[in-house]
């Protein structure tokens, strides 16, 4: 059985502009990941979290190695594979509804009216069902986010990859962003890879968890078994966690 | 409301103030008009050069030549832009020239543009184009530049081609600094007008630099003066009309 997602050997080295120095982001990486999987990768700052998903994104091209996706080599963006960044990266000069429907103009099997319809389900989907003609500035941090989300799932992308898209966010609006997230991933059976820094964030979402360190390699990798819907303040989660935070705190202290 | 009106009643009370002692020193303080002509004679100039059609034409002739040399100007401008965006070789040659050319005081094109066109339009519009052409192209160029680089990777991983980049994002993008570029290059190509009108002499189609010119020769301060006023007017009016109303929307969608 081949899996969804297939990242073998990859390598990727950044040439600093400073006297030739290098930084070997990822070195010979290799980890899979399966239709319907939610999985969340810790990691240290600057251990190639960030490059990894821009590889699989087909945003950044690597040095060595593969992504196979379906058991294809990828070549370039393709919106079955879709990314989401820190910050939410919504279009200033379209209101929201057209910041959804930018996501489907390349979607060319729809009617307009498909479109739009689609674009209002997200809306709902995501908990702005009011929000379709407001201006980008006119939103909360964990709207924008959230507007965000549905813009990359209503294309009906059959992955999406998150780079810590939390983590600009109060607690309070995270907590909240943490329950739609399991809803909306149970719901729609997507496959998602979510980088964060926040042990508890990653056990209480993913289906799996790894923690990367330096060079990209995977010191870790951990299904989570705890029944769904998740809440992070259940006693079973803080375990869990817990037993995961030393491994992170050693990752940080090595890098 | 009443407040409105107050904030609007003292300038216009200090400006008629202004006026009528304007007045007062031309009538008793025996200034010879040539120096200095009364308001009546300045508004007496305006009443019977429109009532004779020659101020009204002259308006016309110049705004005519502002409106083409300027829109030929921003699209070149624009177009310059997007090469030097396309084209490290194009940037690498004529950024350094757009640089320098820009700093050139407009009115330093009219002797070279009369040795090429002669004493001709296409003179004026010459001065007219060198006169604004650079700040847009630059400016264009650097609002291009700067595009943030997230909105081209969220465009990209929804599916978005070269063209649909340019088209959708990075021109949108880049607009509220084309649009500042634009609006620069207006008052350029306000200003390199006037004196390509003063500078440059044709008998047919006057403008009103053209009259500028004629009131010295003919004495007639109170037609400098008049003529002076309906320019410092359009100036005002331009902006208003044109670029306010584009900056107002602008800032009610992106905030
Ligand atoms: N464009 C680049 N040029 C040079 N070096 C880069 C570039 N992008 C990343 N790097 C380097 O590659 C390494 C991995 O970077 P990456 O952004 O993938 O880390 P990360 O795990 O996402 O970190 P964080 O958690 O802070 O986001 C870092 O050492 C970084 O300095
Ligand atoms: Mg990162």
């Amino acid at each position: 059985m081949t899996e969804l997602l297939e990242v073998r050997n990859l390598s990727r080295t950044f040439l600093l502009a400073d006297r030739g120095a290098e930084v070997r982001a990822l070195d010979n990486v290799s980890l899979s990941i399966g239709e319907g999987e939610f999985v969340s990768i810790l990691g240290p700052s600057g251990c190639g979290k960030s490059t990894l998903l821009e590889i699989i994104a087909g945003l950044s091209p690597a040095d060595a190695g593969s992504i196979l996706y379906r058991g294809v080599p990828i070549s370039g963006p393709d919106r079955h594979r879709m990314m989401m960044f820190q910050d939410a990266a919504l279009f200033p000069w379209l209101n929201v509804l057209d910041n959804v429907l930018f996501g489907l103009r390349f979607v060319s099997k729809l009617s307009a009216e498909e479109k739009q319809r689609r674009a209002e389900e997200f809306l709902t989907i995501v908990g702005l069902p009011d929000c379709a003609g407001r201006f980008i500035h006119e939103l909360s941090g964990g709207m924008r986010q959230r507007v965000a989300l549905a813009r990359s799932l209503a294309p009906d992308p059959d992955i999406l990859l998150m780079d810590e898209p939390f983590s600009a966010l109060d607690a309070m609006t995270r907590e909240l962003l943490y329950d739609d997230m399991q809803r909306i991933w149970q719901r729609t059976g997507k496959t998602i890879v979510m980088v964060t820094h926040n042990v508890r964030e990653a056990v209480c979402l993913g289906s799996r968890v790894m923690l990367m360190e330096k060079h990209g390699w995977i010191t870790l990798n951990e299904k989570i078994t705890l029944p769904y819907p998740r809440s992070m303040n259940d006693a079973s989660l803080a375990t869990m966690a817990g037993s995961i935070l030393p491994h992170m705190q050693r990752a940080k202290g090595v890098l | 409301m009443k407040q409105a009106v107050k904030k609007a009643a003292l300038p216009l009370v200090l400006f008629a103030v202004f006026i009528a002692v304007w007045q007062a020193v031309c009538v008793k303080g025996g200034v010879s008009p040539i120096l200095l002509p009364s308001p009546a004679d300045t508004f007496a100039y305006l009443v019977s050069s429109t009532r004779e059609g020659l101020l009204p034409e002259a308006v016309l002739v110049t705004l005519s030549r502002i409106f083409l040399g300027y829109t030929i100007a921003v699209l070149l401008g624009l177009l310059f832009g997007v090469l030097m965006h396309a084209s490290t070789a194009f940037k690498s040659t004529v950024k350094p020239v757009a640089l320098g050319l820009q700093t050139l005081p407009s009115i330093c094109w009219a002797p070279l543009a009369i040795l090429w066109f002669g004493q001709s339009e296409a003179a004026m519009y010459f001065v007219v184009i060198m006169g604004s052409v650079w700040a847009v192209c630059l400016s264009a160029e650097d609002s291009i530049r700067s595009v943030p680089a997230l909105y081209i990777k969220a465009a990209k991983v929804m599916g978005a081609g070269k063209a649909e980049l340019f088209k959708s994002v990075i021109i949108p993008a880049a607009m509220p600094g084309i649009l500042s570029g634009a609006k620069l290059g207006w008052a350029f190509a306000w200003r390199s007008l006037m004196s390509a009108e003063i500078y440059i002499l044709i008998t047919e189609h006057a403008g009103l630099g053209q009259l500028l010119h004629f009131g010295r020769e003919l004495n007639a301060t109170d037609q400098v003066m008049a003529v002076m006023a309906v320019i410092i007017v359009i100036g005002f009016l331009s902006d208003r009309l044109i670029f306010v109303p584009i900056e107002n929307r602008m800032r009610r969608v992106r905030g």
